[in-house]
């Protein structure tokens, strides 16, 4: 066994600088993975050409040559292996991070994903754990075509055993991923491909709290919740709602799974009023989710919630015109609020 | 049926054909760096004997499908450059009415059956169809165009077990250009750089050809056609190539080891078929220019024209979403 948990045979570098420093979202997730993996030698990446030139992404620059070829593994191309894989060696000590090239590839990975990580533990009668993190790069936007542009940021929503994150700024890119590495449970933390170059404070060390939102901007008048690319729409959206004299509050999701119901109804029950604004189909979604749990729960709405989402029936189309008029834009999310509002 | 040598017509078409993968490829290049066109896209510069010669053993009424980088296998077709280069564009006049992209060129009219972005996914597809022929009794042939890469998912190894379980008429094609997207093969492949020889396994022919040499494509892909053919089985062919550009726009490839690229460049699919024509007194060297020159006019005005296009509604491609 000490095999396992004894220092891999590369020169580990030391944790960059703690205290909060200006990071790209891209870079928040290369710091994650070195903090994590530098705290804890059981952590490892895994995944599609994860080591050469920083992996297709550009997150993961610099990993291969300070932790090695073992610890930031490539693997060939085999999706619902690689994960089973993972949740092998999580299984005798090891804390796997696997990387998913696409959300849109989730589903080659299907059987790993539904049927073995969260239900491993449970069928077992709780006899193991099974920390195993799948980060996943998903989102529209960028012209990639019908199939490498989904989030599919619920579809895992439904499934007892697993957590579900989303990260929409660069610090909740890193703290959510070394919530997700530290929790001994399966978690997916999605990133999403188009906020890789943004900019914003992260702190290093910072580890999230599981299931919990986080409110971004303050207002009385109309709560927006929001993920991923949708919510840096949402906090434009209120800043012209705000030149209209409406006071949104916005909140990022954060948690899929759990929800945070808690800090979600706190603030509608000040605003009355719920814009969910989602790149993703509206059915069957968080958005859909919280609206339900809020009704059953016995909000007092102040008129009927809104949603800003995509088409029901309509896929992610590579035609760039037709992309941008189905992702949520900040001018639609401005304009369900104002209608919620009654204005 | 018997092996048929390809005249000098066929082969003066497979040169003009190459051509045209060629400029247009290049083409797109531009067209991306310039940033005319956004998203990525997947270029197949020096694969193009492997494209052409491939489907030239086809004949009507047979299918086949590819992947995110097959302009070369689009366009061998017979998908006009226009229609291709409009649906990069993301234009109506695309042959997916602009909702494809780069990753889709389709055309059911032409055998086209599939573009897949989904690596390993179009190997069950085109074997559905093999086994549809067998059971309508058509004698059509379906080829499946792969990469190295995905000779190592799940969906190879099980569309390989089931067309050799029911003697399927499909041709598995692998398009070793060496590396998957920055892994060189030797990384995620074990079993020796002979690709062909995953066939052991499972009973079916399998063989390694040149894929820079379009009649040595050419031949292989037909025998084993026509072996699909005449009832007698699936085969995998592993065509030797490589890929002249990164994987796709975002990739300078810097993996790849100082002088391979050139070195590979000496050995390039359109020089070789070229200089064999002029050789052979099929085409000469003088013709040749000639031809280059019309062919990349024909890219120009087609590029333009597709560039001139209107973009789609959502009201004329909601259609595509469900069948009436
Ligand atoms: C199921 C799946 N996993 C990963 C990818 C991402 N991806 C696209 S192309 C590629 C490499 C494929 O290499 P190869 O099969 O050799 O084809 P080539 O790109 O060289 O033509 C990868 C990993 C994908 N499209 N689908
Ligand atoms: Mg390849």
């Amino acid at each position: 066994m000490s095999t396992l948990t004894e220092p891999a045979l590369v020169a580990v570098p030391a944790a960059g600088a703690a205290g909060t420093v200006e990071l790209t979202y891209r870079d928040a997730i290369n710091a994650a993975l070195r903090d994590s993996m530098t705290d804890d030698v059981r952590v490892l990446l895994m995944g599609e050409d994860v080591g050469a030139d920083g992996g297709v992404f550009k997150t993961n620059s610099g990993l291969i040559e300070d932790f090695g070829p073992a610890r930031i593994r490539n693997t060939p191309i085999c999706e619902n292996a690689f994960v089973g894989v993972a949740l092998g060696m999580s299984l005798v000590g090891l804390r796997p991070v696997v990387e998913i090239m696409f959300a849109d590839f989730l589903p080659t990975a299907g059987d790993a994903i539904v049927n073995q990580l969260p239900k491993y533990r449970f069928m077992s009668g709780g006899q193991c754990s099974v920390p195993v993190t799948i980060r996943v790069i998903g989102g529209g936007t960028g012209q990639f075509g019908t199939q490498h542009s989904a989030t599919y940021e619920s579809w895992f929503g439904h499934l007892p055993g697993l957590r579900v994150a989303t990260a929409a700024t660069p610090g909740s890119a890193y703290s959510l991923l070394r919530a997700a590495i530290a929790h001994d449970n399966p978690v997916i933390v999605y990133e999403h491909k188009a906020l890789y170059g943004r900019k914003g404070p992260v702190t290093r060390g910072e580890v999230a709290e599981i299931g919990k939102a986080q409110v971004l901007r303050t207002g009385s008048d109309v709560t927006i919740l929001a993920s991923m690319l949708m919510v840096e729409r949402s906090l434009a959206a209120a800043e012209t709602l705000a030149a209209d004299g409406i006071a949104a509050e916005v909140i990022d999701l954060r948690w899929v799974r759990p929800i945070d119901l808690p800090t979600i109804r706190a603030s509608v029950e000040r605003t009355g009023r719920l814009v969910v604004a989602e790149e993703q189909v509206h059915a069957g979604g968080w958005g859909a989710t919280v609206i339900s749990e809020l009704t059953m729960g016995g909000v007092a709405w102040r008129s009927a919630p809104r949603r800003v989402s995509l088409p029901d029936d309509y896929p992610v189309p590579y035609s760039p015109p037709l992309e941008t008029l189905i992702v949520p834009s900040a001018a639609g999310i401005a304009a369900a609020a104002r209608s919620a509002v009654g204005l | 049926m018997s092996l048929r040598e390809p005249d000098a017509d066929t082969r003066r078409s497979w040169f003009s054909t190459m051509l045209r993968i060629r400029a247009f490829e290049d083409r797109i290049q531009e067209l991306f760096m310039s940033g005319a066109i956004g998203g990525t896209t997947h270029l197949c510069q020096g694969q193009e004997a492997v494209s052409v010669g491939s489907i030239g053993s086809m004949e009507p009424g047979d299918v086949q499908t590819n992947t995110y980088r097959g302009h070369g296998e689009a366009l061998a077709l017979g998908m006009a450059s226009e229609t291709a280069f409009a649906e990069l564009m993301g234009k109506a006049t695309g042959g997916s009415g602009g909702v494809g992209g780069s990753m889709h060129l389709i055309d059911f009219s032409k055998g086209n059956i599939g573009a897949n972005a989904i690596v390993g996914a179009g190997m069950p597809i085109a074997l559905g169809a093999a086994v549809g022929f067998q059971m309508q009794q058509r004698p059509n042939v379906a080829l499946s165009f792969f990469g190295d890469g995905a000779i190592n998912i799940g969906t190879f190894h099980e569309a390989l077990n089931m067309a050799s379980l029911w003697q399927a008429p499909v041709v598995f094609i692998i398009t070793n250009n060496l590396y998957g997207e920055y892994s060189p093969i030797s990384s995620t492949t074990s079993g020796g750089p002979d690709l062909a020889r995953r066939a052991d396994p499972y009973g079916m022919p399998g063989v390694s050809v040149d894929g820079q040499d379009i009649d040595a494509v050419h031949a292989a892909v037909s025998a084993a056609v026509e072996r699909a053919r005449g009832g007698g089985g699936p085969s995998l062919l592993e065509m030797k190539t490589y890929r002249y550009r990164g994987h796709s726009r975002s990739d300078p490839a810097r993996y790849r080891p100082a002088g391979e690229l050139e070195a590979w460049k000496e050995r390039d699919p359109i020089d070789i078929l070229g200089r064999r024509l002029a050789v052979e007194g099929i085409l000469s060297a003088e013709a040749q220019l000639g031809l280059r020159a019309a062919i990349q006019a024909e890219i120009d005005g087609a590029a333009e024209r597709a560039t001139a296009a209107p973009y789609p509604t959502l009201e004329e491609t909601s259609s595509y979403v469900y069948a009436d």
